[in-house]
């Protein structure tokens, strides 16, 4: 793998240890300049490691690693001019205020103390802190402290952007604040790099999504390619009496369908959600199978996972997801 | 931009794109500037807590008063046993410094903060700087302090300002020492749970000197451990510079504190200097 120009980073056989814990094991990563791109995995796959190997925080063990065309041993501070980092836990410094960070921040990356000011109060003003700008970073929510990070890694205009699980720990609120902000970055010709462990935000923010395991590159294409991989939509059915689940399963019809007798659910196949929906609710109707709950959904990264791995990833279980998307619906 | 672009925006001094080709002056330009700025964050902690800078003072202040008055340290001192006492006071706040350089450095590491400093195109080093230049600034400040506190309750100088002035570098020189101490443990350790565990540990070694009481009223063999201690050295070094009594011991560590002040400080910077970066710059291992 060569890594053309319009790459922006490029990974060639990494290889990272922890003592006798392989935490990346030969990943390859392509990701082209100005696209966003997101790296989804369970817990324990490796993203922290690629994102700190990435941004100079962490050496490889073994393999190459590019990053804005340099490589990232022998010119880690010529990358680090390039590049922006928001970690998994928050980088800033919670005893001073937003703007102190901002400012400071600004300075060490030789902005000089004037131009390093302005641009802490231009960032404060896009991220919607200019008014909490004084006070300590120790003050602010979860989402606050969050966009705060974010603007810290953007100070140069970075033209590379790592964010590793930008949403985690954060309320739906925080969660849509931070989706915003990154949505406002594409266009501007920062290339993206985000991990996460949900199929949902790596679907919102990116272009490409690369699915890791056990440190190694399990799949890669755009969320439409990735989900096709499972056979597309869900459509999940719990009943009220659990011995006429598989009654119910040969009504619904679909090949690939999932019983879990201990929560009464089905989990079929949906290719078609609004076709999936109404028939599965006429056909119960007809055969007098009461129904508690019906959801049509995405599939999971467990349900990614388990296709391609052949055994369970670290995503929530099937059952979960559906009822919270349900009570999210309802 | 693309990701081949070379030039960034918002750039400002020189410097910018090209540090390691432009040779030792810009570097060195930009190390001051980077390790000014990481003074100033310390300075910056200290405006927002006020409050904790005021206890940092008063805490060796009180220990000062309590030895003086309810203690009553300095018993067999052939001399006041104020003037003996807040030299070794002194000296001992430089050596537990320690504590708070190791618990300011453990707060970094655990804070993700550290990270962000890394991933800056700044002089690595300039985070260790600011550290030093924080914590010799406020040990020179709680010397001061103690000084005029130790003055109130009737110590004196003796020896004229230059001798002062002497006692005063050998103090900071052990604080200087104690820092790469402090920092090092932080690295090693890593863990707030440890730092508390170091504070308490800093207390058996702080008896264990002749601070509070001189070696000549101690058993033999626990006089000889008093002794070689680096912070009796200092103490009795001090003691000597001021002009106060130094419960003489007629020992060969006590006959060549001053020598000993400055070469245990040494020897400990010569060893924990070295190791202390070289565990900075291995945090990408
Ligand atoms: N400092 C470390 N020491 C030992 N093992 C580690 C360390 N950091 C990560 N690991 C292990 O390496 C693997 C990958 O971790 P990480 O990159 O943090 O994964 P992710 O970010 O995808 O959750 C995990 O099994 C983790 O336990
Ligand atoms: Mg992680």
């Amino acid at each position: 793998m060569a890594g053309n120009v319009t790459d922006a980073i490029v990974l060639d056989g990494v290889h990272k240890r922890y003592g006798e814990k392989r935490a990346l094991d030969g990943l390859d990563l392509t990701v082209g300049a100005g696209t966003v791109h997101a790296v989804l995995g369970p817990n324990g796959a490796g993203k922290t490691t690629a994102v700190r190997i990435m941004s100079t925080l962490l050496r490889p063990d073994a393999g190459r690693v590019t990053v804005a065309g340099l490589d990232v041993r022998e010119r880690a501070s010529d990358v680090r001019r390039r590049i922006g980092l928001l970690g998994q836990h928050a980088a800033v410094d919670e005893q001073l205020g937003g703007r102190q960070n901002l400012e400071m921040f600004g300075r060490l990356y030789h902005l000089g103390a004037r131009r390093a000011g302005s641009r802490a109060d231009e960032l404060l003003e896009r991220f919607g802190l200019a008014d909490t700008g004084r006070k300590a970073v120790k003050q602010y929510s979860g989402g606050m402290r969050r966009r705060l990070d974010l603007a810290a890694s953007l100070i140069t205009e970075p033209d590379v952007l790592f964010l590793d699980e930008p949403t985690t720990g954060l309320d739906p609120r925080g969660r849509a604040e931070v989706w915003g902000a990154v949505r406002s970055l594409v266009g501007g010709g920062t290339t993206v790099l985000l991990t996460t462990q949900y199929l949902e935000e790596a679907d919102q923010l990116a272009d490409r999504i690369s699915l890791i395991d056990d440190g190694r590159a399990a799949a890669e294409g755009t969320s439409d390619q990735l989900k096709a991989l499972v056979g597309g939509d869900r459509i999940d059915v719990v009943l009220r009496d659990a011995s006429r689940l598989a009654e119910a399963a040969a009504l619904l019809g679909s090949p690939g369908s999932l019983l879990d007798p201990d929560r009464r659910l089905i989990s079929a196949p949906a290719p078609d959600r609004m076709a999936a929906l109404t028939g599965a609710v006429r056909a119960l109707q007809e055969a007098g199978i009461e129904a508690e709950d019906i959801a049509v959904r995405r599939p999971t990264l467990d349900e990614v996972f388990l296709s391609l791995t052949g055994r369970p990833g670290g995503g929530e279980p099937v059952g979960e997801q559906a009822v919270r998307e349900t009570k999210a619906a309802a | 931009m693309s990701a081949t672009t070379t030039a960034i925006p918002g750039q400002g001094g020189p410097g910018q794109g090209a540090l390691g080709r432009e040779g030792g002056a810009a570097r060195l330009t930009w190390a001051l500037a980077d390790s000014w700025t990481m003074t100033r964050r310390e300075l910056a902690h200290w405006a927002r807590q006020p409050v904790a800078v005021l206890v940092n003072l008063a805490f060796p202040v009180m220990l000062l008063l309590m030895f003086t008055y309810l203690v009553g340290g300095g018993r067999g001192v052939q001399g006041d046993p104020t003037e003996f006492l807040v030299p070794g006071m002194l000296a001992l706040t430089m050596a537990f410094g320690l504590e708070s350089t190791m618990l300011a450095v453990t707060q970094d590491l655990n804070k993700g903060v550290i990270d962000r400093f890394r991933s800056l195109p700044m002089v690595p080093g300039a985070v260790l700087v600011g550290r030093s230049a924080a914590d010799m600034l406020q040990s020179t400040a709680a010397l001061a302090v103690m000084a005029g506190v130790g003055y109130a309750v009737g110590w004196r100088w003796h020896n004229g300002a230059a001798a002062a002035l002497g006692a005063v570098g050998l103090l900071l020189l052990l604080r200087f020492a104690m820092l790469w101490v402090g920092i090092q443990l932080a690295m090693v350790a890593g863990r707030p749970e440890l730092v508390s565990a170091v504070q308490i540990l800093v207390w058996p070694v702080g008896f264990l000197s002749n601070v509070f009481a001189t070696p000549a009223t101690m058993p033999g063999w626990l006089g000889a451990v008093v002794e070689w201690n680096p912070m009796s050295a200092t103490a009795t070094a001090v003691r000597e510079l001021f002009g106060n009594p130094g419960g003489a011991t007629g020992s060969w560590a006590a006959e060549h504190a001053q020598l000993l002040a400055v070469l245990w400080p040494v020897a400990i910077i010569a060893v924990f200097f070295p190791l202390t970066v070289r565990k900075f710059a291995r945090l990408s291992r």
